[in-house]
């Protein structure tokens, strides 16, 4: 790998007005600011869904609810909603998670079953690694969605 | 963007007054103190200057004060400093602190826990003023040291140091110890530090919180007191932390020390009143509730839990409106461990992830208060749109 070279300014101030670089990745930055399929309180009532599973505990402060609408024939997930209590890195990964079990037409429910933090984690170019034990707990909810739904 | 700026017991700028002073000490009055000729003549009267003008605010002798490169050191070097020149006289040496002291003591007792000492723990009531029942009941024979803060950094609640002093000196009668060393980093900028009124035998100061250059701090250690020292070298410092002095910073800690103390009474009264409108507009929002004492409290702090949201989210919501802020949520923390603060005044570990504290300083402003509370209520609702603990 090239060596990163890096310049000294000229002026103190420079290093002000260069770019800083946000807490987290930029992926992680736009899911955090701007979540994708969250369920808004005026849905709440409206959703309509077959499986349930939450993870985590506010004790230790995280916890994460996950609704999935699971099409019958096909087993895909063909739409879902979350909700999170949580840090930034907590938030922006529920919201990377909702998005990668339902794009491409939804993703089937063996498959789904199956992410792991880390595919999370990837999608999101990374977390501090301190972060990355308490605040992805998609996998656990979705996981949990899933067999809600196994169940009925 | 323009930034509102609410965590000045984080940091505060070097006010303009102690960056015109100190420049001339960057450039060209840059002499090693310990050197005889002129340049060094020159950085030494400089510095012992400055000696004399902190103690003349602190109200004891220029000796008795010895510099250090901030709080965290001058902390070290008063519970180290003391530990390791007395425990030999006692076969379980104890030290006194609180609950809720800077990580700087914490950590520091909790090293010389490894080392044999017994460590007491003094807790605190649910406003944060520590129990000195409690204290007068820890107090044995083989206490060396009690080790209290003066106002707190998280919920800025101020102890009664001058009753702690004389409870500790009619304890110790006609004799030595224990010693009684304040943190009272937060303090100078508001609170009288008199040491003779206080009653201290140590106190610890910080210029990073009072406008002065960070890493410049200050221990005040009683003449009489002989402590061991924590760094060695070519023994600066009564020889009690060798390293160059760092001119530039301590003469600037102990103009920007002068100056606070000068004027604390109209500071008090200008963030005081701001404070208090910002208290009373933000506990509007419905589920908020404030920590710390009602009176008894830094004119600047304000501490509030914010049911169903987490702190570090609250933080980077603030930080993208252009507020700066802090909380004592896990997640913000270097450990992962909500604030042991507010855990000791009895808070569940679930609601301190929603603390919020707002430290005003000298040049926030109206305009900058009416901001946030224009802006914090619409940052509550969304996070706790997307939380998944319900508000009721």
């Amino acid at each position: 790998m090239p060596k990163k070279i890096i310049k000294t300014p000229n002026k103190s101030n420079d290093l002000v007005k260069n770019n800083i670089p946000w807490v987290y990745s930029k992926i992680v930055k736009e899911h955090f600011f701007h979540p994708k399929n969250f369920m808004n309180l005026k849905e709440e009532k409206t959703f309509k869904f077959n499986a349930y599973g939450e993870a985590g505990s506010p004790v230790c402060g995280d916890l994460m609810k996950l609704w999935l609408w699971i099409d019958s024939k096909t087993k895909k997930i063909k739409n879902c909603r979350w909700k999170t209590f949580g840090c930034g890195s907590a938030i922006a990964s529920t919201s990377m998670l909702s998005v990668i079990i339902t794009e491409n037409g939804g993703m089937k429910i063996d498959k789904a079953k199956k992410i792991k933090p880390q595919d999370i984690i990837k999608r999101l170019s990374g977390l501090p690694d301190i972060k990355i034990h308490c605040s992805v707990l998609g996998d656990q909810a979705l996981k949990n969605a899933i067999n809600d739904y196994l169940k009925k | 963007m323009k930034r509102t700026y609410l965590d000045y017991a984080a940091a505060t700028p070097v006010r303009p007054e102690v960056n015109k002073y100190i420049q001339p000490f960057a450039t060209n009055n840059f002499g090693n103190p310990s050197a005889i000729y002129l340049e060094g003549r020159i950085a030494k009267q400089a510095l012992e200057h400055a000696r004399e003008l902190v103690a003349k605010n602190l109200n004891c002798r220029a000796h008795e004060i010895i510099f250090t490169n901030g709080g965290t050191e001058s902390i070290n070097l008063a519970i180290f400093g003391i530990a390791h020149a007395y425990k030999k006289f006692f076969k379980k040496p104890r030290i006194i602190t609180s609950q809720i002291e800077h990580p700087a003591v914490l950590e520091s007792v909790k090293k010389l826990a490894e080392e044999g000492f017994e460590i007491k723990y003094v807790s605190t009531n649910k406003f944060g003023e520590i129990n000195l029942t409690e204290l007068k009941k820890y107090l044995n024979s083989q206490t060396i040291l009690v080790s209290i803060m003066y106002a707190n950094n998280e919920i800025g609640t101020i102890q009664p140091i001058e009753k702690i002093s004389t409870i500790i000196k009619r304890f110790r009668q006609k004799k030595y110890l224990p010693f009684f060393h304040t943190d009272a980093c937060q303090a100078a900028n508001y609170l009288n530090l008199d040491i003779n009124r206080l009653g201290v035998d140590f106190m610890t100061l910080n210029g990073g919180k009072i406008y002065a250059p960070k890493a410049s701090g200050v221990l005040y250690k009683k003449s009489s007191v002989s402590i061991d020292p924590i760094i060695f070298g070519g023994g600066q410092e009564k020889n009690l932390r060798s390293g160059t002095e760092n001119i530039t910073s301590w003469i600037g800690f102990a103009k920007a020390l002068e100056l606070a103390q000068k004027e604390k009474t109209a500071e008090i009264k200008k963030v005081k009143k701001l404070r208090d409108y910002l208290q009373k507009n933000i506990l509007k929002i419905p589920k908020t509730i404030l920590n710390g004492h009602l009176t008894q409290r830094l004119p600047n702090n304000l501490n509030i839990i914010i049911a169903g949201i987490e702190g570090e989210s609250l933080i980077l919501e603030l930080d993208k409106a252009g507020i700066a802020a802090s909380t004592g949520s896990a997640c913000h923390s270097r450990n992962l461990e909500p604030s042991h603060v507010l855990k000791a005044l009895g808070l569940s570990r679930e609601i301190i992830h929603g603390s919020l504290r707002l430290t005003l300083g000298k040049y926030t402003t109206k305009k900058e208060v009416d901001y946030v509370i224009k802006t914090l209520p619409k940052i509550i609702q969304k996070l706790r749109n997307l939380s998944a603990i319900k508000i009721i």
